[in-house]
């Protein structure tokens, strides 16, 4: 079997339900299969919605995990559960990313959604989910001023300059035409075993990431790092 | 690319049977309403537009630019930025004074002498707004007024974006007739989607939207440009009056009281027939 592959990141509230809502009504009305995976923290309410389009959808929550390493350490199950679906197109929305994680795998489309409203700098912090994303989604365009849209998008392509930008309202669908495209034009996958990530995960082994919870030297061990105060 | 025209080709409508407006052709400086009740497929029309539809969207309409389908690379490119939008719902919402914000957009759109177009932009800012900014404003204070204002001159000065759309921009504080014209003379395609009467009569042509589908294609005619051009004038005296009081005067001590009644029964019969007649 042989699925096409989105990967949806941003920060959170951003849209990426509301806009991967309208893709899949397009995707839809070409007699398409669409199913859904969520990956959150701790808990979310996206299945709910997602379902209500009719879909098979399925929730990971990593819980006492880091989300990104949870994500991508299941990514192999949720294609089996996809094929097993009989998808054609999978849609993969992850939450909980830090700003120092992508979520991009070769081969699939990674979608990074980001709103106007989060300032001109962030683009930047939010790092390489947004430096290794194919396509750049920028949302709620219906509330900020052309101009500020268009510094925006500016911003955006300073940090990424090979994806494409889509501007989609994630309430009424405006502009998601152009990402269904996209989708349509990815070649399918035949497999995810053996993909490789654009960009590796922090290492995250000290205590802390074992349950610690006190705060001092003496309970800190593994890969522990100071900060440099010179 | 320069661009000449839009043309839009009619597709299908709610219930999938054909539209009744096979084609559209829109010219530059030409200012076209989309009229209709919601949820008759207004928003649909626009996103088709600003999408460059290629057949494929729930409507199946194809958008043309210069003739060239969405298949033939070359538009897509030129026009990413294909349409900018007015509209009630949008505030500025960075926190930068009104130059330090039209500097860095004006860098952003690779414009030469960055000092001139803005304070031209400033200029045609206040000809708009009833109540004039200065440089030195905050963008998140600016009245409504000011912030749609300031929103047209910087779409007509520094964005590239060939098709503008205006989008329930009501009268208070902003000429309206005045910033049509503006962008009409940049030689803006202008398209209006809006429930308010002087707005819609301002515009060549109104597409009527019925069920999803583009239903008929309006010319204005010379009795609705008469009644337009009516009711500007009606709101220009409105405007006056509001600033009056705001100034603090009242009404009554103004001399043309007398005037201003007769032009609001004269208003109110005006708007009740044009509406009637819609
Ligand atoms: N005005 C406006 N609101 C939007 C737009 N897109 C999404 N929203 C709103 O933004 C909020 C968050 O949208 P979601 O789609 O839930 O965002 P998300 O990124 O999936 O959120 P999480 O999964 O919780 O991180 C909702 O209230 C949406 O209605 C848009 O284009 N314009
Ligand atoms: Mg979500
Ligand atoms: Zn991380
Ligand atoms: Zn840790």
């Amino acid at each position: 079997m042989s699925l096409v592959f989105v990967i949806v990141a941003g920060p959170p509230s951003s849209g990426k339900t509301s806009v991967m809502m309208q893709v899949i009504r397009h995707l839809q009305q070409d007699s398409l299969q669409v199913s859904a995976c969520k990956i959150d923290c701790l808990e979310t309410s996206d299945d709910a919605r997602y379902r209500s389009l009719g879909i098979p959808v399925c929730v990971g929550l990593s819980d006492y995990l880091c989300p990104d390493h949870f994500y991508v350490a299941n990514l192999e199950e949720v294609w089996d559960w996809a094929e097993n679906q009989k998808t054609d197109v999978l849609i993969l929305e992850t939450a909980g990313l830090c700003h120092r994680c992508a979520p991009a795998v070769q081969g699939c489309l990674t979608v990074c959604v980001v709103d106007n409203l989060v300032g001109l700098d962030t683009p930047k912090k939010i790092g390489p989910m947004l430096s290794t994303a194919d396509i750049i989604v920028i949302t709620k365009g219906d509330v900020v001023s052309q101009a500020e849209r268009e510094v925006f998008s500016h911003q955006v392509e300073c940090v990424n300059d090979k994806a494409r930008v889509i501007h989609i309202n994630g309430l009424n669908g405006q502009g998601s035409l152009g990402l269904k495209r996209d989708i349509l034009k990815m070649s399918p996958l035949q497999g995810i075993t053996g993909g490789q990530l654009r960009y590796p995960m922090p290492a995250a082994i000290c205590s802390y990431c074992a349950g610690e919870t006190i705060v001092g030297s003496a309970y800190q061990m593994g890969n522990v790092k100071k900060i440099d105060f010179r | 690319m320069k661009l000449r025209k839009i043309s839009i080709l009619g597709g299908q409508d709610k219930d999938a049977n054909p539209e009744n407006i096979r084609r559209i052709d829109i010219q530059t400086g030409e200012v076209v309403a989309v009229v209709g009740p919601t949820g008759s497929g207004k928003t649909q029309l626009i996103s088709d537009i600003e999408q460059y539809a290629d057949g494929a969207s729930p409507t199946r309409r194809t958008i043309l630019i210069n003739d060239l389908g969405p298949d033939s690379n070359g538009p897509n490119k030129a026009f990413r930025h294909l349409m900018a939008e007015v509209s009630q719902k949008m505030n500025f919402v960075m926190d930068s004074s009104v130059a330090a914000f039209l500097r860095k957009h004006a860098r952003v759109r690779g414009i030469e002498d960055i000092e001139k177009r803005v304070a031209d932009v400033l200029g045609l800012t206040n000809e708009l707004a009833g109540e004039p900014i200065s440089m030195a404003d905050n963008l998140t204070l600016l009245s409504g007024g000011q912030a749609r204002a300031l929103m047209v001159a910087d779409v007509a000065l520094i964005s590239n974006a060939p098709v503008v759309l205006i989008d329930e921009i009501e009268n208070a504080g902003i000429d309206r007739l005045k910033a049509l014209n503006i962008l009409k003379g940049q030689g803006k395609i202008v398209l209006v989607v809006t429930h308010d009467l002087t707005l819609t009569l301002m515009a060549d042509r109104r597409i009527v939207m019925k069920n999803g589908g583009m239903c008929k294609l309006h010319r204005l005619t010379r009795e609705e440009k008469r009644i337009a051009a009516e009711l500007a004038a009606i709101e220009a005296d409105i405007s006056r009056l509001r600033n009056l009081i705001r100034r603090g005067d009242s009404i009554e001590k103004s001399k043309n009281n007398k005037e201003k009644a007769v032009l609001w029964r004269e208003f109110c019969s005006t708007a009740h027939l044009t509406s009637a007649g819609l």
